[in-house]
């Protein structure tokens, strides 16, 4: 140890260590800066988290809820089967035009017999307080239970979507001063069905089981086909990029001579990773519907190009953790006579699996959350139809999730915003349950060597 | 294993490919015509035992340009449009193959002119101050000149004096082209300044072409998305006038205002009465080819424009559709299948 030179700038002015020079002094305050520069920065990621999760919860949580109203329908036969001969065949030509008016008659019996209808209030402004999705539901009833045409059946219908915004608190007297669509007579005829018990206000199942719905009826749609074609999606991609993720893998880490081509390749794999989604999109267009035939809207094109496009995060994955594997295994398992594919396949695929796992299920959640491929290759669609069982069912038409959320923005009913953020609250519910799964089965299974 | 697996998986893709025939009705198009459509077609699939039809948004001209690639299970059945087919997309779809299309007009839907509600009072408008606010290049004393207007008040003393700020549709939209002709080429003729640019010299389509020219410093701002974008910068923007389809306006009156133009208010009646004067046509595209191949093709246009739908009081019209004042004619050629003429 050499102490510093009399004249060195390293030199302490004086002796003690207890009083702090202005040197130390300004990299004490550096540190302690950075310090809080950095608790800023934490900040505000946490801060548009919260604001985030806020205003996605406060608009989205009440798409979790649903008003409907309880009425008595009588189901003459006399209009819903004019043959009188109770064929279903008959019954079917009765549109769901035929029994828009029962309900509206129904309802409004009912207001009249609480003795709520306010001054001037037509029939129809009452009617109106059903959502137009009622009379399909009724219509469907009788169609499954045709017996029960010339009865009174107790019919729990959805209310219109302004009525329902009004008790969530998104529509009130005062909007619905200017609003076209309800007056607030409207809407004290509905506090009165309240009041008397016919309008409840509860969970709704429908939203995660229905499937969408048009413009007209916000309280009908449902997220059924978009959940439904989102998993055949993810069937597909965890079926196609699985093998051929791991395959490629394999052989580039364990097979493959170093030379200038598995350069070439390797550095290709990651550009891939890095080349924006959209692009895949237009690859998907052009090859799988345009040159290959494939049907529009379909599974099996999303799941195809969102194949390619989480390819190579699943190569770079699993090849991490083929590399993290000892050579030591390979040496032993070569050494007691082990083939090159027995030692890759008995000892070193084992020991890296849990790895491979991760990185597959965090290339899952990444598709699952895209949305630019499929708007090129026509899953941004109206689709009401749930596809079949698989096979089959990876080519009828289907949207996915964040397509539906896509969709959903773009409606002109306000009561779509509220539809569009519940959607998203199940997606992010989607997302955190695959990724907290990938956590868990690197914590259980991870070796750390 | 994985080798085999994957054949396997493959042969029955294969099997399925060639086992499923397409059972619904595809239809892309307009956005502006999606709603009507997508009434239609949930209506349709709760009424009929044919599948609901599938039906896309991207535009007119994306939706005719899909219409266009051919004929075959592969390429969609209907498009739906917010202007009529132009000739060169007529061509497109003739070397295509796609020989007999129908054209169906489903009614006429009003462009309003909206703003806050709570924002400056615009409650009226004319063509004229439009094509004042927004046109590129303006005659002034026999020459063309930068629109000099930046504020609605220099347009217009009785207009509120604040910054002109526009939202209109962008080109891809079939209610820009109504938007051009309606509004800007209708107030260029109004104002005197088609008959000043045609005296400065200019041939007609010139000047018209220069009517319909807007302006690209800020002023207007074109809209590539749906409405629900034109609402969200309004919203942004207290200041800003929106160009809206009726149809949307009137679901977002809490927020929105319209404005009357030549003193008219858009309504269904208005607009079927020929008093406003800002609409359009609205149709779509079947193709002849597939009637017959795909189940419920003919059933779904013919529902489309079934009285109850596209009539006076039906749903279409509940959502702010002007019905056609023609639509028996319209069913009858549905019935007939009759093509478009071949020499458009």
């Amino acid at each position: 140890m050499t102490d510093p030179s009399p004249d060195s700038p390293l030199r302490p002015e004086h002796g003690s260590l207890l009083t702090q020079n202005a040197r130390t002094k300004r990299r004490n305050a550096a540190e302690k800066r950075f310090k809080y520069y950095g608790m800023a920065a934490v900040g505000v990621g946490l801060l548009a988290l919260v604001v985030l999760l806020v205003s996605i919860l406060g608009n989205g949580l009440s798409a979790f809820r649903q008003t409907h109203i309880t009425v008595e329908i009588a189901l003459p036969a006399d209009t819903l089967d004019p043959g009188g001969n109770r064929d279903i065949d008959d019954i079917k030509k009765v549109f769901t035009f035929g029994y828009a008016p029962l309900i509206q008659a129904a309802l409004v019996a009912k207001v009249d017999a609480l003795n709520a209808r306010p001054d001037g209030m037509s029939d129809r402004e009452i009617g109106a307080l059903i959502s137009k999705q009622a009379a399909a539901t009724v219509r469907d009833h009788v169609l499954a239970n045709p017996d029960a045409i010339g009865t009174t059946h107790r019919f729990r219908l959805l209310a219109n979507g302004r009525i329902d915004g009004y008790f969530k608190g998104r529509v009130t007297m005062d909007t619905a001063e200017r609003d076209g669509n309800v007056t607030p007579a409207q809407l004290r005829v509905a506090d009165a069905l309240k009041d008397d018990g016919a309008l409840t206000t509860g969970l709704n199942p429908r939203f995660i089981t229905a499937p969408d719905a048009s413009d007209q009826r916000p309280e009908a749609a449902g997220l059924g086909v978009a959940i439904l074609g989102s998993l055949y999606v993810m069937v597909i991609v965890l079926v196609l990029a699985l093998p051929i993720g791991v395959a490629a893998s394999i052989y580039l880490e364990e097979f493959a001579p170093k030379n200038r081509w598995t350069d070439l390749i390797e550095v290709n794999i990651s550009n891939l990773a890095a080349v924006p989604s959209i692009v895949f999109g237009i690859l998907g267009l052009a090859i799988f519907i345009n040159f290959a035939g494939l049907p529009q809207s379909a599974p099996i094109v999303g799941g195809l190009v969102l194949t390619l496009m989480t390819l190579p995060t699943i190569i770079i994955a699993t090849r991490a953790s083929l590399k993290s594997v000892p050579p030591s295994i390979r040496s032993a398992a070569l050494g007691v006579g082990a083939s090159k594919m027995q030692s890759v396949f008995h000892h070193v695929l084992p020991l890296a699996a849990p790895g491979i796992l991760t990185g597959t299920i965090i290339g899952l959640a990444q598709a699952l959350g895209e949305t630019a491929p499929l708007l090129l290759i026509g899953m941004v669609a109206f689709v009401r139809e749930y596809p079949d069982a698989p096979p089959e069912g990876f080519f009828d038409p289907a949207t996915a999730l964040p397509v539906q959320i896509y969709n959903w923005t773009q409606r002109a009913d306000p009561a779509f915003v509220e539809r569009a953020s519940g959607a998203i609250i199940v997606l992010l519910v989607f997302l955190v349950a695959m990724n907290t799964v990938a956590v868990l089965l690197r914590r259980r299974f991870e070796r750390r060597w | 294993m994985t080798l085999a697996k994957l054949t396997v998986w493959g042969l029955a893709v294969a099997a399925a490919t060639s086992a499923s025939a397409r059972d619904q009705v595809q239809v892309a198009g307009s956005s502006t015509v999606l709603p009507y459509a997508s009434i239609v077609a949930e209506a349709f699939g709760e009424n009929f035992d044919f599948p609901t039809p599938v039906v896309e948004s991207g535009g007119s001209s994306a939706g005719l340009k899909k219409f266009c690639e051919g004929v075959g299970e592969s390429t969609i059945d209907v498009a739906n449009s917010s202007r009529p087919m132009r000739p060169r997309e007529r061509m497109a779809c003739v070397d295509n193959g796609v020989s007999e299309i129908i054209e169906v007009r489903i009614g006429y839907d009003g462009i309003v002119f909206a703003s806050r509600v709570d924002g400056p009072d615009f409650t009226a408008f004319t063509p004229q101050q439009w094509y004042d606010a927004l046109a590129a290049n303006i005659p002034v004393d026999g020459a063309m000149i930068a629109n000099p207007n930046q504020r609605w008040s220099d347009v217009d003393p009785a207009l509120p004096d604040v910054d002109i700020i526009t939202f209109i549709p962008g080109t891809k939209h079939g209610t820009r082209e109504v938007f051009e002709e309606k509004v800007m080429l209708m107030g260029c003729e109004h104002g005197g300044a088609l008959a000043a640019m045609i005296e400065m010299g200019m041939d007609e389509d010139t000047a018209e072409r220069a009517c319909m020219n807007v302006r690209t410093d800020g002023k207007a701002v074109d809209i590539d998305g749906d409405y629900t974008e034109t609402l969200a910068r309004i919203e942004s923007n207290p200041e800003g006038v929106g160009v809206f389809g009726l149809s949307f306006y009137e679901s977002n009156t809490a927020v929105l205002k319209d404005a009357t133009i030549n003193g008219v208010t858009a309504s269904t009646e208005t607009i079927a009465s020929g008093e406003y004067p800002v609409s359009r046509p609205l149709f779509f595209y079947v193709k002849k080819a597939h009637i017959g191949v795909i189940p419920g093709l003919k059933d779904y246009a013919a529902f489309f424009v079934a009285d109850p739908i596209a009539g006076p009081g039906g749903p279409l019209s509940d959502y702010g559709l002007t019905p056609d004042p023609d639509l028996a004619a319209t069913q009858e050629m549905i019935a007939n299948e009759t093509p478009m003429a071949h020499d458009r």
